[in-house]
């Protein structure tokens, strides 16, 4: 099946707006007429200037299909144009540009049981893919491995909480735990049953996640990657 | 087009002849962006193939990769994400003399590049031909690291960055031009970064 053109740009208004952490913003944004998006997939967020100059990143949708609106979090980045307007300046009602929904590999098929191994701001696939699986009434389809600084620092750490996450703090001891990411010993007993793995986050986590994941035994191709942020070095 | 509330430009205006639309200099940074695990390959251990519709398909192991005469790239790259990163120097050897021992059939128009994930990225066969594509083992005088397709990946660094595959293995000349992995997954069919190629529909 040719895949479907994808769709122009259009904009968006902001309809809520919030700072779930000292270096987060969630936008909640209405689009007319927007096509469905599967968990996993971004839009394009466009801001342009008086003189015309545009700047554009892309960011993941935290969103299931179902909801009137679209939800992004995205961290402010050091001298980064487009975030750091989105967390300091951005107010609800402002209309943006906004192009998607994009990508047809990093996301989930609402059928195959996953584990998202996701650290920091890389949860936010892992949200729109546990929503979305809550909506349909298989959230064991979903499971989820999140590693934070603390429950504070995570953004989404509560709702996770109650979809059933798992969680590794870095810098906190929790219930015995100590400080630091997963070990393969606490992620082996995740995989059981698990087809398909999505790791996301900062570079250097993703490559601590897709480390982890194949010293557990699961097999390359059963591995997809989202990495972001400033640099990867 | 509705002008954003509040934004105003913060970078100087870019050299327009060097930044392609849409884009951004990324400076000193080189995001790493991938959709599979980074494999473990030794270069000791490495082969490249050209096969397909070839006249003489061909293996080469890292060393003789190595035997040719090296050619380097010195310029700026582009990736779909809107980073551009200005003055790379990356250096291995031309397709180009890698297809003169292949000898492609006068069927051949396109070819796809395979890596060892599984990886493929399609590219019409004038495009990594006439010096403008390379396979590269070093950048900026050191090795390739591996999160950047160490220690082989394409370089066809004027088209977008997702069409140099890392990790090359194999190169697959074709008749028919037929979509590769970000190609099947929504992203445009050539990815010219000076007509802003994106994503299917442009």
């Amino acid at each position: 099946m040719p895949p479907a053109p994808l769709a122009a740009w259009t904009d968006g208004r902001i309809i809520e707006l919030d700072h779930p952490t000292a270096t987060t913003v969630r936008l909640r944004m209405h689009v007319e007429d927007r096509p469905r998006h599967l968990p996993g997939q971004h839009y394009l967020i466009r801001l342009r200037a008086p003189d015309d100059y545009t700047a554009q990143r892309s960011y993941s949708l935290a969103s299931d299909s179902d909801d009137p609106l679209l939800e992004f979090l995205v961290e402010r980045q050091p001298d980064g144009e487009v975030s750091e307007f989105l967390a300091d300046v951005a107010e609800v009602g402002d209309v943006l540009e906004l192009r998607g929904p994009i990508g047809r590999w990093f996301v989930w098929d609402t059928t195959t049981p996953v584990l998202c191994l996701v650290g920091g701001t890389g949860v936010v696939p892992a949200v729109a893919m546990a929503r979305t699986a809550r909506r349909l009434g298989r959230a064991d389809l979903v499971r989820v491995a999140a590693v934070g600084r603390g429950p504070d620092e995570l953004p989404y750490a509560r709702e996770l909480e109650k979809h059933g996450a798992t969680f590794a703090w870095t810098r906190s001891e929790s219930d015995g735990r100590p400080a630091g990411a997963f070990t393969r010993d606490e992620l082996a007993p995740l995989l059981d049953g698990v087809e398909l793995a999505f790791a996301c986050g900062s570079a250097r986590f993703a490559s601590y996640a897709e480390e982890l994941l194949l010293d557990a035994s699961v097999d390359a191709g059963s591995i997809r990657v989202e990495r972001f942020g400033p640099t990867g070095g | 087009m509705p002008v954003t509330r509040g934004f105003q430009r913060r970078r100087p205006e870019p050299d327009r002849s060097r930044l392609p639309p849409g884009q951004y200099d990324t400076g000193s940074s080189w995001p790493v962006l991938t959709a599979e695990a980074t494999p473990h390959q030794p270069a000791e251990a490495w082969q490249l193939s050209v096969d397909g519709l070839v006249e003489a398909p061909h293996t080469w192991s890292w060393s003789e990769l190595h035997a040719f005469e090296g050619s380097s790239y010195f310029g700026d790259i582009h990736c779909v994400t809107t980073w551009s990163k200005f003055d790379m120097t990356f250096t291995g050897i031309s397709v180009d003399d890698l297809l003169a021992v292949a000898r492609p059939t006068s069927e051949a128009a396109y070819v796809m590049a395979h890596s060892v994930t599984g990886y493929t990225t399609n590219l019409p066969l004038a495009d990594v031909t006439g010096g403008r594509a390379w396979i590269v083992w070093s950048v900026d005088g050191k090795p390739l690291p591996r999160q950047h397709g160490g220690p082989v990946r394409l370089l066809v660094p004027h088209l977008y960055f997702w069409k140099s595959a890392k990790w090359v293995s194999r190169l697959e000349l074709m008749a028919e031009d037929r979509p590769g992995f970000w190609e099947q997954n929504g992203y445009h069919d050539r990815g010219d970064p000076w007509l802003e190629q994106r994503y299917q529909g442009d």
